[in-house]
């Protein structure tokens, strides 16, 4: 027994020396400079393939979202890199039709989340498109950055949010989208259908009218399933003057956050169309 | 649980709610009057949706082809009534989304008579025109997951249909529309039957039906001369018309997992659906109406009704009075596995075997407790699956695990389980939440 426990001690002992595979010694520390959060905001699995991928200067280090500046310049002060620049980006929803704008057709009473309200005959929101409210990309968000207020709507926290996406897959309605935060003008709405289909729905849906089209810089806003698109990537420029004329607010000039955190509960309107 | 499964044809777990069909068991068949507008929803089944053949303004007729057939897997559709097109493009649809759908404004002086056709000889047919016509016919499973017959029909190479198995079960509390077709035509059934049983060329059909429609087990008997078609009274159990418990109740013979019920050599058609093709061969008439159980406590006239396809719902719980004042709740289909509906002005659909309304005593959602790990919900299982433990991963958000270790897909939510539970624990609604998210996205 003792002769077997050698003999495979030596066989380890030389294939450790055979075989061992030369870390860099960077990679540990960089690891530990990264916030630990494994979100994927990055597009790696985690922080350590990141890690991996920075020592051997594939990405730059501001590809991680979720660092703050100061730890993203340790990063590139330790590994002699530069910083590179990634712009902040977060999550925009693309609904602002909450309990006090948009419409009721029936009450949902059941196990609160939007997914499982969505498959229960839309949860009895009259736009099938909208925001459920029942807090499913609050749940699935790690950062804290995402909270519900009396409205219904997620109010996304600039500081925290670092871009990952979980909102955007935890959403049954497709409504999360991570924007650059510069991109300012921004339309609020993703319901396909024009003119009154839209405003029996919802006080601040997009009726199609195409006002803001005509008043931004040309080409700059395409009318696209009765919504406006915004082609950003033309570096057309872009102003507030768009929303100037919009009849139901829909495409909003945003200076950092979505919603209000306290919308007042006393606005609520919530309906239900008739039953009898 | 075994030795009642020895006496009494049927399969293991399930439950027993009580069956409430008094309403309306012994309610004669009528047809409701035309109303104004209809909504015929593109896509009412699995599948590619129909492509629509005719434009806003068009002027049709009753029974006249409107959309054809997308895919394979599509039917096509018919006018319900003579009127005019006047919209083509996304109305409300059941479950809550905006769909495409053809509008069409009845004429209200037309007679919506439809001028007698000669009977297709069936005998005459290959059995790929026979899948054609009944695919050009618009004919779907009736019993409610309307999935296209034709499809069923289609036997690949290699394997071939023993017994052709019908659905006379109508499991489901308050539904009673299978119950009166068999009471009412029960010639219909047999000669419906026995077209689907040479054209498949199985060797034998049976007919299988709950015990507690004694009456229609006798009229089906008298009618079956020497065909080779038996009728098999079942054990009154939840839910034996279950494609896979019926096999197993009238056959003893189990599906895998992932089979079809056609790999063990079974077609399995509900009586509905026989009686739509017998009709169609029989008069020409393509899929065009359907009977609807009107029922439950929220209904002040209950009734079993021919409903043309595309009545809104609120047209129906018109004709029989309108709904109670304590209605809380519309249901489209059975208690157990029926949809609720948000808007009344939704239509009725090819699957649509009925429109049950409940008052708050029923609805009211029961205080829910922790799961004690009784068990219940694993004993009603009737795929032996583990509802308990998927419950518990699904409110977790676990749904990759529920996938990958426990079999969800699995599941047909026919709702035992949440019937099952002393908890009061949502079950199903957490496997149909988890369902939905691996379908959008893997589970991730």
């Amino acid at each position: 027994m003792t002769g077997l426990g050698l003999f495979f001690g030596i066989i380890l002992a030389v294939a450790y020396r055979l075989l061992r595979v030369e870390e860099d010694p960077r990679l540990a520390r960089t690891e530990e400079l990264l916030p630990g959060s494994n979100c994927g905001a990055c597009g790696e699995p985690g922080c350590l393939p990141f890690a991996q991928r920075l020592v051997r200067g594939e990405v730059p280090p501001s590809q991680c979202t979720v660092a703050s500046s100061d730890e993203i310049d340790e990063i590139a002060d330790f590994l002699g890199v530069d910083a590179g620049e990634t712009e902040k980006r977060v999550a925009r929803l693309r609904c602002a039709g909450g309990k006090a704008e948009a419409f009721q057709i029936a009450e949902y009473d059941g196990f609160e989340s939007c997914r499982a309200a969505a498959v229960v005959s839309g949860g009895g929101k009259g736009c099938s498109w909208g925001c459920l409210g029942l807090a499913d990309c609050e749940v699935a968000c790690d950062f804290d950055a995402i909270q519900m207020n009396a409205d219904g709507l997620p109010v996304v926290a600039i500081d925290k949010c670092t871009a990952c996406g979980d909102c955007v897959e935890a959403c049954p309605k497709d409504l999360f989208e991570l924007l650059p935060l510069s991109q300012k003008l921004y339309v609020q709405c993703n319901n396909p259908l024009a003119g009154e289909s839209v405003t029996v729905l919802c006080s601040v849906g997009c009726d199609g009218c195409a006002k803001c089209a005509a008043d931004a810089a040309p080409g700059l806003i395409e009318m696209k399933n009765a919504l406006p698109l915004i082609h950003y990537e033309l570096g057309l420029p872009v102003t507030p003057r768009a929303t100037a004329r919009c009849p139901t607010g829909a495409i909003q000039w945003l200076e950092g956050g979505q919603f209000n955190e306290e919308e007042s509960q006393s606005e609520n309107r919530q309906r239900y169309a008739p039953l009898h | 649980m075994f030795s009642i499964s020895l006496i009494s044809k049927s399969f293991d777990h399930g439950v027993h709610p009580n069956h409430h069909k008094d309403q309306t068991a012994d309610l004669p068949i009528q047809r409701v009057p035309f109303v104004a507008r209809y909504v015929l929803p593109l896509g009412q089944h699995i599948g590619a949706p129909a492509r629509a053949v005719v434009s806003v303004g068009e002027r049709v007729v009753r029974g006249q082809l409107i959309a054809e057939p997308g895919a394979f897997v599509s039917t096509a559709l018919h006018a319900p009534v003579s009127g005019t097109v006047r919209d083509i493009g996304p109305h409300r649809y059941i479950d809550g989304n905006f769909k495409p759908a053809i509008e069409i404004e009845a004429d209200p002086y037309a007679t919506q008579q439809r001028p007698p056709q000669p009977a297709i000889d069936w005998q005459a047919l290959t059995t790929e025109e026979f899948i054609a016509q009944v695919q050009q016919a618009g004919i779907v499973g009736m019993g409610g997951a309307a999935f296209p017959s034709h499809v069923k029909y289609a036997i690949p190479e290699g394997q071939s249909i023993e017994n052709l198995l019908i659905n006379g079960a109508e499991c489901e509390p308050y539904l009673t529309t299978d119950h009166r077709l068999m009471v009412e035509r029960p010639a219909a059934v047999i000669h419906g039957t026995e077209i689907v049983r040479q054209k498949l060329g199985a060797r034998r059909a049976t007919i299988g039906v709950e015990k507690n429609k004694p009456e229609a087990i006798a009229l089906l008997r008298q009618h079956v001369g020497d065909r080779p078609i038996e009728v098999l009274g079942l054990e009154v159990k939840y839910p034996q018309g279950a494609e896979k418990m019926l096999i197993k109740a009238a056959y003893d013979r189990e599906v895998p997992a992932g089979a079809l019920p056609r790999d063990i050599g079974v077609a399995v058609n509900n009586v509905g659906t026989v009686v739509a093709i017998f009709d169609y061969f029989d008069t020409g008439m393509p899929l065009i109406e359907r009977v609807v159980t009107v029922a439950g406590p929220g209904i002040a006239e209950p009734a079993n009704l021919i409903v043309p396809l595309g009545t809104p719902i609120r047209e129906v719980l018109r004709f029989c009075g309108g709904l109670k004042g304590s209605t809380r709740e519309v249901i489209m289909g059975g208690p157990m596995m029926g949809t609720p509906i948000a808007d009344l002005d939704a239509p009725v659909l090819k699957g649509t075997s009925g429109i049950l309304a409940f008052t708050a005593s029923e609805t009211a959602r029961p205080r829910e407790y922790p799961c004690i790990r009784c068990g219940r919900c694993l004993e009603a299982c009737p795929y032996f699956l583990n509802p308990s433990r998927l419950a518990r991963l699904g409110r977790a958000r676990l749904y990759e695990q529920m996938r990958d270790d426990y079999h969800l897909m699995d599941c047909v939510e026919c709702g035992a389980c949440t019937f099952a539970c002393p908890s009061a624990i949502p079950i199903v609604q957490l496997i149909r939440t988890a369902k939905d998210d691996i379908r959008q996205h893997g589970g991730k």
